[in-house]
Parts: C-alpha cells; structure tokens; sequence
C-alpha cells in the first residue's frame, strides 16, 4: 500500500503562525498580564484537614496586616445569589456540583480554600494568607483510590454510566489464547506552564469584566452570570491567550467565582493566579484509574471475547466519569465485548478531562493487553491488529465516514524501521543499552458541533473573521486563517484577521474535545463562502477570480460587506460513526543495569481527514508525543494518603518532560479528506496525538526488556525490580 | 513571606559582622533559600546578600601539594565549564552538569549548592511533620513516601539525603573548605563537612554560626584520565539523584593504583565508599573487582519501603560507574 505520494497534502507547507511572533517576542497579553487600575489581588489560605469541619478560624492578624482590604471566610463571605438558589456556577460533569467555597465550615479536601485575602499586593496578601489560623473538627478521610476500590459503583448519570454487553463477553475464558492483566494509571496532572487566572472587575453594580484563563469564554461567561443572577450579556470575558491548559480549564471552578465575588465586595478590580501547588488539587487532575483487561482469542489471532473493566476515583460531593473504556467497545472486530466503568468517591477535590481523558488512560490498558496477546501469539502486533480490523463500528453496526487505519499503519511502520523490531523481546542492543520497539492506536469521537462566526471584507482589503472560540495554545487561530485563505485566495494571509477569545463575539464552543478544527473550521469555512457569494452578487456576473476587493467596496460605497453564520454538522452524519484515529510508533533504549529507559525514537501517525493546516498539525502530534512520553515515564501525583496531601506538588517534583528526554519525532499524516465531516473534509486531531502513546512506550519496553510494567509510571525502579 | 531586612554588604568584614546574630541568613544565588522562605520553612529577619564580595576565581595555587582553589561564589555553570577544572578534575565538572538546569546552575554558587537543604517533601511542607525542620515534630518520611530517601547513615530520627551532586565529587576528591569568621580561618575536611542526622537532624552540616564559606580546595590527584560521574534519575535533566556515583581512578598499567569512590542519593551527606576505596587498591580494573568492591560497598545499607529499589540500583550503579571510569564499557 505504497500510496503516500498520492495524498500529499495540497499545501504542504501551510502558513506560519499567525500568532507566532507574538509569543516569542512576548507581545502576546496573556490573562495573568493584565494590569487594571486600583487593581488588588487575593491568595487564599487552605485547609491542612482532609476532611471535617472548620470550628474556629481566627482572621484578626490577616485583617490588620498591611495593605489588606478583606478577609473572606465562611462566616463573612457576601452570599453568591446563584449558590443560594442552588444553582452551580458551572454544569457539572454528570451529577452532583462542585464545591462552593465559604459557604459552610465543611472541609471536603485537603488544600481546599478556608479563606479568601485581599490585598494591594500579591506578596502582602500572601503574607497575611500565612496569619490566618484554623481549628478543625477532624473526621477520618479516605484519598486512596486503591484501598477504596471495594466501594465503587457505576455512576448514577452522565454518558459513561452503565455497563455494556455484546455478545458473550465471558467467551474470552474459553478461548486457545488469553490475557487477563490489570493496568493502573495514576493521578496525572495537566501542569501547563500558565497558571490558572482570574481578573474580575465590576464596572457597574451588575456588570462585571473578566479576564481569564479559561478554555471557553462562552460557558465562563454562562457560569459567572448564573452564579451572580446578571444577564449574560452583563459579563465580558476575555482571553486572547492561553498558556496550555490540558483540560483543566474546561470548566469554571469555585475559586473563579470566589474572585468574582471578592471584586463585588471590595468594589476593586482583584486578580487571583493560583500558585503551583495549588494547581494541584483546585482544577482538577486526571483521575488514578485501575483497569482490568480479559481477552481471548483463537490460535490464529482472532479475538472472541474482550471485558474491560475500569474503577477511577471522584470526589465525595461530585461524580466525574469519562470515557475510559469506551473505545474497546468499537476498536476491534470482536463477537463479544463487554465493558464495566466504576467511580469511587473519596476526600478529594473532582478531577477533570486532561489531554486525551479517559480515552488515553483507557488505551494504555487497551493496546497494551493487545501487545500482551500478540506476544502470547507469537505474531506481529500490527498483524494482529490487521486480523482484527474493524471495517464496519462493531457497537452499532454502522459504516465509518471514514477509516484509513491500515495505510497509518503501514506509514509508521516503514518510517520508524518496524522491520529492526524483534519478536522475541530483550534481543536487541545497541551501545550497550537494549532496544525495543513499540506501537499503540488512539481513537477519538470525530464529530462537528455547532458555532456561529462573523466574517466581513473591509474597506482597507481586511478579512476579518470574529468567533468567541479561545486558543488553547493549538494554533487555532492560524487554523482558521489558513481556512479563510483557501477560499479567499485573493486575499493575502496577512490582511486575514482572526478574532477570538471575547465572549462579546459569536458563540463559539469551548475548546476541547478535538472539535474546534471541525466545528469552527467548519463554520469559518461556511461564512467564507457565504461572504464570496454575497461579494459575487454585488459585483453581479463576470468577476474574476481575484478581485480588487477594496476597489469594490468603495465604488458600491460600502465601509464593509458581512455575513454571520451559523452552522453545524451534516443529518446524514447520523448515518456513520466517525471517529480520528492515530498510531505511534516508539523506539527506546532501556539500560540494562540502572533500569533507566530513554525514548530514542517516536512516529507518529494521524488519520484525521484532510489536515488543514500542516504546521500547527505537526506541533499538535509533536506535543501529543511528549505528552505521552510524560504520562509513560513519569508524570504522577504522589500523594501521602495518611495526611490526604500531594507530597510532590510542584515542578520539581512533578515531572513533565524537559528537552533532554523528546527525541526525533515525526508526524505523519494519512491526510484522506472526509466530506461527511465537514466541507474541509477535517477531522479532529487534538487528543489522538497522546491517546494510545503511553502504551506505545510501555510496548516497546517490553519489547527492549522483556519486562511488562502495567502501572504507570514506567520509572528505573520498576525495572529494577 | 514575612517580611525582613536585606543588606548587601561590600566587605568581608561587615558581612563575618552582620552574620553573628541569630535569625540572619547569608544570600548567594538564592535559588534555594528564597524557595525555601517563600514555603515558610526559614524565615530569616535579616539577609546578607554576599554578592558583592570578591570570593569569585579559579586558581591554581603551586605550594608542597599543588590545589586548585574555587571561590565560593563562583557558579556552578563557570565551575563546571572552567578550563583548569575540566583538565584537572573533569569528575567534578561533570557532577556540576549534570545537576539542576542550565537556570540553575547559572544562578547557584559553590558555597550555595554545599549548603543547599534536603529535597525530602516533608521538610519542604510545613503542615507535615519534620524533626529536621521542627525538632521532635515526627519524621513524615520514615512511614510516607520515601522513594528518594537515604539507605545509609540513616537514624531514628531523620532519612533525607543531601541533594548535590558537586558534593558527591569534592568528597570523592577530598577537597577541603576554607571558612571565615570573626575569630578567623579554620578548614574543614570535606567528608566532615556534612553530617549525619542523628539526634540532631536539624544540622546538615558543621558550619558554625557566624562562618562563612570562602573557599574550596582540592589538591592535585592523578584520577582526571579515569574520572565518571553517574547520575541514575527520573529524567534526562532536571531532576535529583536517584542514586549518583563519582569515581576517580589512578589507573596504571591496568591495576588501580588509588581508587575514590562517593555516593549521592543515599545519605545525608556524600558518602564515601572506603572499604570498596580499600579494596580496589592495587588490584586489576575488571568487572569482577568491581562487583566485589560494590557488594562491600553496599555494607549496612537499609531500606524504608519506596526506596527499596535502592539496595540493587546503587551496587549496579556503582559497577556501572567503575566500568565507565576505567573505560570498559
Ligand atoms: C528545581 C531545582 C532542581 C535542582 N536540582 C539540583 C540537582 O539536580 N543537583 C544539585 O546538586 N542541585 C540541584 N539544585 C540545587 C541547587 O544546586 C542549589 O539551589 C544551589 O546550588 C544553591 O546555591 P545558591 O548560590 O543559589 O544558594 P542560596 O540559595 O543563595 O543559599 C543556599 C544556602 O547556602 C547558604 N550559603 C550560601 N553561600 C554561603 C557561603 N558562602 N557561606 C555560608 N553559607 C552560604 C545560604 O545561607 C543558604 O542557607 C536544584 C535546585 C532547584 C531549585
Ligand atoms: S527524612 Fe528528615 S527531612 Fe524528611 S521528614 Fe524525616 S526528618 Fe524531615
């Protein structure tokens, strides 16, 4: 299937970032840069209880430090009119709501705010944050996942309740070849570079203006006005800049609100930017998650029956679930699947989606079984993956709009040296180091939501194309200039003018979820030609294909020609499943007497529709890659669950990969158009570039060692021991 | 923060004066002691920023034994990348590179990176309990996480280990440290700078109060062909020990002629491995030798649990290390 050539994408180069020198130049504003006029600034003081309640709280030396303005506990706190209704500032996941702060003197998890100071410095107000003193009726807390598990239950709402069956799921038992392994993966946490921020500003009674490091200024802006009872349009949120966020600014928390409401009381601007540790357990996490996967299949590598099984922790106030073991109900052409999903609450703070959610912690157990039973067969795990192909969704039946995972597959293969690669494990050396290698497939949901965008042609040869969409740090801004540019190709990339971030914009989804290429792309896409034809109708028949734009407009006498539309997915998508799909290809170096195992190599490949804009792609499976590296090797949230505290709740201690540990990483790309999706033929890439890595890693340490590390991370000692 | 008094002094004299009263601390690059105040766990009334002192310099000073002497405000990253210390002791500009970042080093100086305080978590948060930060407060570690913790010279009271990795090589070097103080100049033997917890797991080391570091000094050896630092840890950079090994060997004609060994990771100081030192003297650089010698090495080490990986990690570091030095692998 020596096709590549055929598929070079129409543009392979792409367009630079159109935000690019921005960032590196550092004229780029981001949330936490704004500086307001009399602005002040709030650090809260926390809980050393994991769980129990507050029976004094003594604030005198806090109010009386310098520079402080206000003090805001339980028993003091203005009432958030929105809490009082019962209403929650944000929708929660699936049942439950997240904790409200300073409402009652109840403590539900250890580092959870008791106290709110606001002062006219940072340093002051951490200062007088330190003076304030607690006492606690302690209860006894439970934080470990593990010793918990006995009490998990399916969750009571949201799209991941309720086991699945197909078939005979049992049928795994019977058959001539089997795997039955439990996987854990820990506690992960998104750790961006950005902290989290909040600049809140009343500029009347009922109007406030925040600027915020938020993945969608459309739901924060939704969560600040219930919880205040204003209009919608009384809240303006900006974020022009986002820092990374993985996630974990998907949703409003309760100390966003908690700042919003200190604004309302000292009539002050204050800005809140949580420090390091507290980006720990104030905006979620990925949830430690065990995982148990039974699979048969027969002696020629057919499968007959696969149960995934998963347990994640949650909180005790609020259930979070995500899409764990989803994936293994449609993934591969097996008779019989079942799937069981548990959560188990416990005193900590709700985790939330982070990068490539319960897909990614999912696919680690998923795709590393099918390297356990590939290695039990005797044959190829990409072989065994190809027996096993699904042509048609194996869960309803239905076609894919699209799936080129076979031609992913042979791309990664030829492109890493697969052939190098050793059935038996532990055979390969170079250096005096072992060497193995490793794949691992990643699926994500392909869909197109629903967005509205401005686009409109000004008098000075300006495209200006508006959305509230944010840019996570994706390049979703150069994105949709690179969609604008193909249809206005008269019009040069740098008078196309992208404007996002603003709540005051047309509604754009939040970002996340791998849908804003398809979605707002889509609804670029759909302005951009609706602008084209408008344009076409004013100069009548007989333009050409570049016209003077600006000539135009001025002769008509129009300052500017606009359209605003709305747009969302094809009915007839009803009709397919649509998913993106990815495979990694992983080389590493494990040293066989420190245990120490060194990524040397990684391909990635994507099959998500036509990519529309190369550059930002490639970046996307380069920081997916490392992502997965990260969640493979290290990264995990250590916590002492005598004391319900995180014991390495920093960036020394909690490591991310530094340059030294990213190798060469190419990013391959199918690059098949799928019209059903969108009219770009684009499906989503964001979460495949790190979903099914991290078993890519731990396959090809089993490959190099011949030693299969099922709990993550995959560090010295677990090869040592 | 609470906040305090910063003074930046520009004579010796004003600074050995300044630093005679309790609750004042000395200031180099600060990249431990302001992390350190900014988590509550020291909070000096008083800074003496020695930055204006001229204890900068690299020298090599040809008396009855031939030293080269450091200043003790030198950075790690001029340390490690000076042209005396690369030709004479390349062990120790390797330990220097292979701790913290390029930031880092860049920022930290040698007197600061010998004073530099454990890493444990316990010590660093202070709603845990400590003894080494507030004695007879409990040690948090001993029953909690103590994946990083020592296996050696451990007590009842305390199991952190000292963090450095330049350590880890002037002990191996047998360097010495020149300090100051208002009643004059005293060395002390680099291996007795630093101390074991004990009962006292407060004191990391034996700087009185009122000393100032001025200099180190290591004298000339014959290890600089046959030197290896190795650093086993989490990540390629960026990251403390797990277990780290620093080996000077004197290599003639294929027997060891003098052997220098020191461990980092494992205790509360650098820890230096005489016997397997001893052991090696005079024999022939082989594996076989250098598994013997780890094996003595590994003499009265104990674990805690997470750190349990350590009693093999550190023998296999310790072979692979010699292995490198006498460059048979
Ligand atoms: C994230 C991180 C990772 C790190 N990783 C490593 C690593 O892998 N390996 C490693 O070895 N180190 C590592 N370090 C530690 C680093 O080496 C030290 O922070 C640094 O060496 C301290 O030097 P400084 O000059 O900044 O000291 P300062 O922070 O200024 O001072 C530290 C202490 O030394 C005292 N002091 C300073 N100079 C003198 C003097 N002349 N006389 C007497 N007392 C003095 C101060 O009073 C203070 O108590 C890391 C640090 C960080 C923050
Ligand atoms: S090991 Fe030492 S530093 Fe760590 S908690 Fe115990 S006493 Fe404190």
């Amino acid at each position: 299937m020596k096709q590549q050539a055929q598929h070079t994408p129409p543009f392979t180069e792409g367009i630079n970032r159109v935000d690019g020198i921005m960032k590196v130049t550092g004229a780029a504003k981001y949330s936490a840069e704004y500086e307001l006029p009399g602005m002040t600034y709030a650090v809260f003081a926390i809980s050393n209880i994991t769980k129990g309640t507050i029976t004094s709280i003594d604030t005198k030396a806090a109010e009386r430090a310098p520079g402080v303005l206000a003090v805001l506990t339980h028993l003091n706190a203005p009432k958030v009119p929105g809490y009082e209704a019962g209403k929650d500032p944000s929708k929660p996941p699936t049942t439950g709501g997240p904790l409200k702060f300073f409402v009652d003197n109840s403590v539900k998890y250890n580092g959870q705010p008791i106290a709110m100071v606001v002062a006219d410095s940072f340093e002051r107000a951490t200062y007088a944050a330190s003076l304030i003193k607690a006492q606690y009726n302690k209860q006894q807390h439970e934080t470990d996942t593990e010793k918990n598990k006995f009490k998990a239950a399916a969750p009571k709402g949201g799209r991941n309740g309720g086991d699945y069956k197909r078939g005979t799921p049992d049928d795994w038992k019977a058959a001539a070849v089997k795997v039955e392994q439990e996987y854990v993966v820990p506690i992960n946490v998104h750790n961006p570079m950005e902290l989290s921020v909040t600049l809140a500003h009343w500029t009347a009674d009922d109007k406030v203006t925040v600027y915020a490091k938020t993945q969608g200024v459309k739901s924060t802006q939704n969560a600040i006005a219930q919880a205040f009872k204003l209009p919608v349009e009384n809240v303006q949120v900006t974020t022009k800049f986002v820092g990374g966020a993985f996630g974990n600014a998907l949703r409003t928390w309760p100390h966003e609100i908690a700042t919003v409401q200190a604004a309302k009381l000292v009539k002050r601007p204050v800005k809140t930017v949580l420090t390091r540790e507290l980006q720990f357990n104030t905006v979620g996490y990925r949830p430690y998650t065990w995982q148990k996967v039974s699979m048969g299949a027969s002696a020629d590598g057919k499968l007959t029956g696969i149960i995934h099984e998963a347990t994640a922790q949650t909180s005790s106030f609020e259930e979070f679930t995500e899409g764990t073991v989803n994936m293994t109900r449609f993934m591969y052409a097996c008779p019989s699947v079942g799937t069981v999903y548990k959560i188990t609450p416990l005193d900590v703070n709700t985790p939330t989606w982070m990068r490539g959610p319960g897909e990614a912690t999912g696919a680690f157990a998923l795709e590393s079984a099918m390297d356990e039973l590939a290695d039990k067969l005797g044959i190829d795990p990409i072989e065994l993956r190809i027996r096993n192909h699904a042509d048609t969704d194996p869960e309803n039946g239905k076609p894919f709009s699209s799936k080129n995972l076979k031609e992913a597959y042979e791309m990664g293969a030829d492109k890493i040296g697969w052939s190098k690669r050793k059935l038996k494990p532990g055979t390969l050396t170079e250096d005096g180091w072992l060497i193995g290698y490793g794949m691992g497939t990643g699926v994500f949901g392909a869909g197109r939501g629903r967005a509205t965008v401005k686009a409109a042609l000004l008098d000075n040869g300006t495209l200006l194309i508006q959305t509230s969409v944010t840019d996570i740090g994706v390049g979703t801004g150069t994105a949709m200039t690179q969609i604008a540019s193909e249809i206005f190709t008269g019009i040069p990339v740098k008078k196309i003018k992208f404007e996002l971030g603003d709540s005051s914009l047309p509604p754009s989804p939040t970002q996340g979820g791998s849908t804003i290429t398809s979605t707002v792309g889509g609804a670029v896409h759909d302005a951009c030609t609706q602008l084209k034809e408008k344009f076409q109708q004013l100069i009548g028949n007989g333009g050409t294909d570049k016209p003077d734009y600006v000539k135009v407009l001025k002769e008509k006498n129009l300052p500017q020609l606009e359209v605003t539309v709305t747009s969302s997915g094809s009915t007839e998508m009803r009709n397919f499943s649509s998913y993106s799909y990815s495979v990694h290809f992983v080389k590493v170096k494990v040293h066989p007497k420190t245990g120490v195992v060194r990524v040397d190599n990684v391909v990635s490949v994507a099959d998500s529709g036509h990519i529309v804009s190369p550059k930002t792609a490639r970046s996307q499976i380069i920081g997916g890659a490392i992502g997965g590296i990260g969640m493979a090797l290290m990264e995990e949230g250590i916590m002492d669950h005598r004391y319900g505290r995180y014991v390495n709740n920093n960036y020394a201690d909690y490591h991310v990969p530094i340059s030294a540990d990213i190798p060469q990483i190419d990013a391959l790309f199918v690059n098949k158009p799928d019209y059903r999706v969108n009219p770009m033929g684009a499906k989503g890439m964001g979460e495949i570039a790190l979903i099914g890595m991290s078993a890519a890693v731990a396959n090809a340490v089993y490959n190099a060692t011949g030693k299969r590390i099922r709990e993550l991370p995959i560090t010295p000692d677990k090869l040592l021991s | 923060m609470k906040q305090f008094q910063y003074i930046r002094p520009a004579t010796q004299q004003s600074v050995l004066d300044a630093i005679t009263k309790p609750g004042t601390k000395i200031l180099a690059g600060g990249s431990n002691l302001i992390d350190l105040m900014k988590r509550g766990v020291t909070s000096p009334d008083k800074l003496v920023d020695i930055q204006k002192l001229p204890l900068r310099g690299i020298s090599q000073n040809k008396g009855n034994v031939m030293t080269v002497s450091v200043g003790a405000l030198e950075l790690n990253s001029a340390v490690a990348e000076n042209k005396i210390i690369k030709e004479s002791f390349p062990l120790l500009s390797m330990a220097l590179n292979a701790g913290a970042s390029p930031q880092l080093r860049n920022m930290a100086t040698v007197g600061g990176n010998m004073m530099q305080r454990t890493r444990c978590t316990y010590f660093y948060d202070t709603a845990m309990p400590c003894n080494k930060r507030e004695p007879n407060s409990g040690c948090g570690a001993m029953e909690g996480i103590n994946r990083m913790h020592a296996i050696f010279g451990t007590s009842e009271k305390c199991i952190a280990v000292h963090p450095s990795d330049m350590c880890v090589a002037l002990a191996a070097l047998d360097a010495s440290v020149e300090v100051k103080s208002k009643k004059g100049t005293r060395y002390i033997p680099f291996t007795e700078f630093h101390r074991l917890p004990g009962e006292t797991p407060q004191l990391d080391n034996t700087l009185a109060t009122g000393e100032l570091i001025t200099r180190v000094i290591i004298p000339h050896n014959n290890f600089a062909k046959n030197s290896y630092y190795l650093k086993v840890r989490d990540r390629s950079s960026y990251a403390f020990a797990l277990i780290s090994v620093a080996v000077g060997l004197d290599i003639r004609g294929g027997n060891i002629n003098e052997a220098r060994l020191a461990m980092g990771g494992v205790a509360h100081k650098p820890w230096r491995l005489k016997a397997a030192e001893q052991f090696l003297k005079g024999k022939p650089a082989t594996v076989a030798n250098f598994e013997e010698a780890a094996s003595l090495a590994m003499q009265g080490a104990k674990s805690f649990g997470h750190n349990d990986f350590k009693l093999k990690m550190a023998p296999a570091s310790i072979i692979e290390a010699l292995s490198n030095a006498a460059k048979l692998s």
